[in-house]
């Protein structure tokens, strides 16, 4: 495992204590350990050298060595430039103003374009589209069914009026008329008022010119509004040359970067933003239809720089987490009372639903020194954790003072483990709940600073020795229950802007229409109700 | 922040108690990751050019008195060099800087770095490539941009080792006395060309006059199964399929093999879904495949698919693939286009994995066997 860029800094940095200023030679093994950190992440060579380059020259400016922590200094400026050209000019998608609106989806062979069609389609569909699927991947056997059964998954029809490669057809030639398929695609879907219609291409290579002059094709023929370009995140070098064919070959106009959910660091996304000066706009992170998002430049800027990221956990933790649960929880605490053991088991079950433990501890801001210990954490250990508590009685849960030698013996073989796994899980326990005690005296760890105190060892007498009681008052309880719920709109609005702008929206000219006036009114009450009962519907579900 | 106060105090509690016991339960797994990223040592590397020169040098020692032909004054130097440069000792260092001038410029260096940097290489393996080179360089007193690409070209072959044997164990295996088909399980992230390789691979196999069995153990994607019978269709392979979408991929795998064996079928190709290697569930999943296969045949080989493609991330995959399942050999996918797949230089430095087959394009016959001659020149080209 790679040490964070922050965390080789801070190692950089660590002999210059004291010393007032920056020295040309300082500057340049910083600028050394954030190229090694880009390239580590796949970000393109000469991507990487122009960056450093734009890095060095602010970083020998006054800000720097005028700071008292340089290594942070520096990370920030590193951050700060990542997100301006991940995040420069991010936009929405353009929704036309004649319907359908044609969505092209172009890139390589495996990047997920037909799995990234059926997530557009459903996202475009939750937000009042009508989406049409067309198939136009003729090329790879079966792909055409591919579609269709994600477009079912989806609930929104797919145009497939050609099999594709079923049959012994040769993968050489090429294979029927996508262009042709394209076209009729979107007469289709203008005969058939659908408002919106995604065509999925063949993956194809940007060295093969016979490929990339149909994608030209289809392009010319159809006058997409978008051309998305899908890129695998774990894409190494090769994605500058990549981008830059595709932009030549199709002039997509946004990129759609896909399987973020991998542990890639996703540098692709840095090298293809810059090069190709195109937005990034949405991120596929999973295999199920739902799991695509709008993209964060500034959690991939952490993400290439491997520092934790703490909005993706809060926000996968907030999926998972049952709010109500959640605040009594905060309020437990706050309000003093002890943490039991079945407050810690729901805990558990809800957070076994983010998935990897591991990863999740490992997001966490300032675990960076613990990576060993993380890297041979055994997700089982939870299971067990869970079998030992399981295995004891309600009474036993809320008290585990009165957890005796025969009872521990008792659990032991419930739970099919040793008294001493017992033992060992009370003793833990017993020193996590006094730190929860402590902490919820002292105050909590402010933001992801505060947070690298705690989980100093494990096995600590109690973390940090904060000042008791003194911050009590001010321990705020208000925003817990709410807030969730209010994130997860924000995001589903954030989708909703990047979609084009919300549900389709009548005309707002209705007036002009005259005689359409009366309808206007039936449409209009439908529409703005959607919304409300979007955030209704997020409000109450997660 | 405060407001997710909820959310550290459970994180808090799941590090202390969860990775408490972790640290307390005896590290099964305790193999330390082998730090790539670590600043590079001045040490001679073990398996680079210092101790190969090391032992050229070695073999001419004892030859020297047999043949009594005085070396060329030039041939000491290049000993005596090599001496410094293995001796380890700083005063080695210095004085060999001092007897050998680097007559490269800094920029060379640099280009010679960014190729392998362009290959995806990785800077880890890169660095170490190149401060074997120096020493090399000055050893042999190179002068020429053009000798040390050479002299670069054969260290990366020899990492690559062309004499490494590379063909697919496709021997039918005999388990108490009954021959059983070789199985070959291909395992590999999303979209890399899993499902297209076992195709391939099928008609090589065809061509190659053995019996072959598919078994579709993709049985989370759609229309996978279809495109895998596809394949098969064509040179009248049988497919192993589950009924629904979404059964046990085990037990597709299971009885494919089994179908294979009853048949007296040469070899059985098992193909899974795509995987990230970084989710535990779908990780495990690939586990009971490999466990419930080998209970009906061993399995022969289990095939990485990696994308050409790939970055520096093709390494954890070949690292978590090959903890769970074994990985016994990597076929390196769309070669045809402009990637170079240089990561499986630093999988095969750092795991010992050779790449057996290489997919150069999307016509069935493109799966090629791998040559790392010509490997290496793409690397460098």
């Amino acid at each position: 495992m790679f040490n964070s860029l922050s965390d080789r800094l801070t190692s950089t940095f660590k002999n210059l204590r004291g010393r007032g200023r920056l020295s040309e030679a300082d500057i340049d093994a910083t600028v050394r350990e954030i190229r090694r950190a880009l390239l580590d992440a796949d970000v393109a060579v000469p991507v990487v050298r122009q960056f450093t380059a734009a890095v060095r020259e602010r970083a020998l400016g006054a800000e720097v060595s005028g700071a008292l922590n340089p290594a942070q200094q520096v990370v920030k400026i590193v951050n700060a430039e990542l997100v301006e050209i991940l995040g420069g000019q991010t936009r929405s998608l353009q929704l036309a103003k004649t319907p359908p609106t044609v969505i092209m989806l172009a890139g390589l062979q495996g990047a997920g374009k037909t799995t990234l069609a059926g997530k557009l389609a459903l996202a475009l569909k939750e937000q009042g589209h009508t989406p049409l699927l067309v198939a136009a991947d003729l090329q790879r056997p079966n792909a055409v069914t591919q579609l269709s059964v994600v477009a079912e998954r989806a609930g929104v029809p797919v145009f497939a009026p050609h099999p594709g490669n079923t049959s012994d057809a040769d993968a050489e030639t090429i294979i029927g008329d996508p262009v042709g398929v394209s076209r009729d695609g979107v007469a289709e879907a203008r005969a058939k008022q659908h408002d919106v219609v995604i065509v999925d291409t063949a993956g194809r290579l940007g060295v093969d010119q016979v490929l990339m002059q149909q994608a030209a094709d289809i392009r010319a023929a159809i006058t997409p509004d978008e051309v998305l370009f899908v890129i695998d995140a774990m894409i190494g070098q090769d994605a500058v040359t990549t981008a830059n064919a595709f932009a030549e070959g199709v002039d997509f106009t946004g990129v759609v970067l896909s399987k973020l959910d991998g542990d890639a660091r996703g540098g692709a996304a840095l090298s293809v933003a810059k090069v190709t000066g195109k937005p990034i706009m949405f991120a596929s992170t999973g295999e199920k239809l739902t799991e695509f998002e709008v993209f964060h430049p500034d959690r991939m800027a952490s993400r290439i720089l491997d520092m934790g990221d703490v909005l993706t956990l809060i926000e996968q933790a907030e999926k998972a987490f049952d709010a109500d649960e959640a605040e009594r929880m905060a309020a437990k605490v706050a309000g003093g009372e002890d943490f039991t053991l079945s407050d810690f088991l729901v805990q558990m079950q809800q957070m076994k639903k983010l998935g990897s433990m591991k990863k999740m501890l490992g997001m966490m801001p300032g675990m960076a020194q613990m990576r060993d210990q993380l890297e041979n954490f055994d997700e089982r250990e939870v299971d067990r954790v869970q079998a030992l508590i399981q295995s004891m009685t309600p009474a036993e849960r809320e008290n585990p003072k009165i957890i005796n030698g025969s009872r521990r013996a008792r659990i032991a073989r419930g739970a099919g483990q040793t008294t001493a796994a017992v033992n060992g899980l009370l003793d833990r326990f017993g020193q996590a709940q006094k730190m929860m005690r402590q902490m919820a005296s002292g105050g909590a760890p402010a933001g992801p600073g505060g947070m690298p105190a705690m989980p100093g060892m494990p096995g600590m007498p109690g973390g940090g020795k904060k000042s008791r009681g003194k911050q009590q008052p001010k321990k705020k309880v208000k925003g817990k229950s709410g807030n969730p719920a209010k994130r997860a709109q924000q995001e589903r609005e954030a989708m909703q802007r990047a979609l084009g702008g919300g549900p389709r929206k009548a005309a707002p000219s209705g007036s002009a229409f005259g005689v359409g006036a009366g309808k206007e009114s039936e449409v209009d009450p439908k529409d703005l109700e959607l919304p409300g009962d979007l955030g209704k519907l997020l409000g109450g579900g997660r | 922040m405060t407001d997710y106060l909820w959310l550290w105090i459970v994180l808090g509690l799941l590090l202390l108690v969860g990775l408490g016991s972790a640290l307390v339960v005896p590290r099964l797994r305790g193999r330390r990751p082998d730090d790539t990223s670590g600043p590079t040592t001045a040490a001679p590397p073990d398996d680079g050019t210092a101790a190969d020169a090391g032992g050229d040098v070695l073999v001419e020692e004892p030859a020297a008195p047999a043949l009594e032909t005085p070396e060329p004054a030039a041939g000491r130097m290049v000993r005596l060099r090599d001496r410094l440069a293995r001796s380890g000792s700083p005063l080695g260092a210095r004085l060999l800087s001092v007897l050998s001038r680097d007559t490269l410029t800094e920029d060379d260096w640099d280009e010679l770095e960014e190729t392998l940097l362009l290959a995806d290489i990785g800077t880890g393996p890169a660095e170490e490539l190149l401060e074997a080179l120096r020493t090399r360089v000055r050893v042999l007193g190179v002068r020429e941009p053009d000798a040390v690409r050479e002299l670069l070209r054969s260290e990366l072959l020899k990492v690559v080792d062309p004499t490494l044997d590379r063909s697919l164990a496709l021997e039918r295996p005999v388990v108490d006395g009954v021959t059983k088909p070789a199985v070959v399980l291909v395992v590999g992230v999303n979209g890399t060309g899993k499902t297209t390789t076992v195709g391939k691979l099928a008609r090589v196999l065809v061509a190659e006059d053995r019996s072959v069995v598919l078994g579709a153990a993709d049985t989370f994607r759609a229309a996978a199964a279809d495109q895998l019978q596809t394949w098969g269709a064509r040179v009248g392979v049988e497919t192993v399929r589950s009924e629904r979408e979404g059964g046990d991929p085990a037990a597709v795998a299971f009885d494919a093999v089994r179908t294979g064996s009853t048949r007296g079928t040469d070899v059985v190709l098992v193909d899974t879904a795509g995987r990230l290697q970084n989710k535990a569930g779908l990780m495990d999943e690939l586990g009971k495949i490999s466990r419930v296969v080998t209970r009906e045949a061993p399995l022969g080989e289990v095939l990485l698919v990696l994308d050409a493609t790939t970055g520096q991330n093709g390494m954890q995959q070949a690292k978590v693939f090959g903890e769970v399942a074994g990985v016994t050999g990597i076929v390196l996918t769309k070669l045809d286009g402009t990637a170079k797949g240089g990561i499986v230089v630093a999988v095969q430095r750092e795991l010992g994995v050779p790449v057996k087959l290489v997919g150069l394009g999307e016509g069935p016959d493109d799966l090629a066997p791998f040559d790392a001659e010509q490997f290496v020149d793409g690397l460098l080209g």
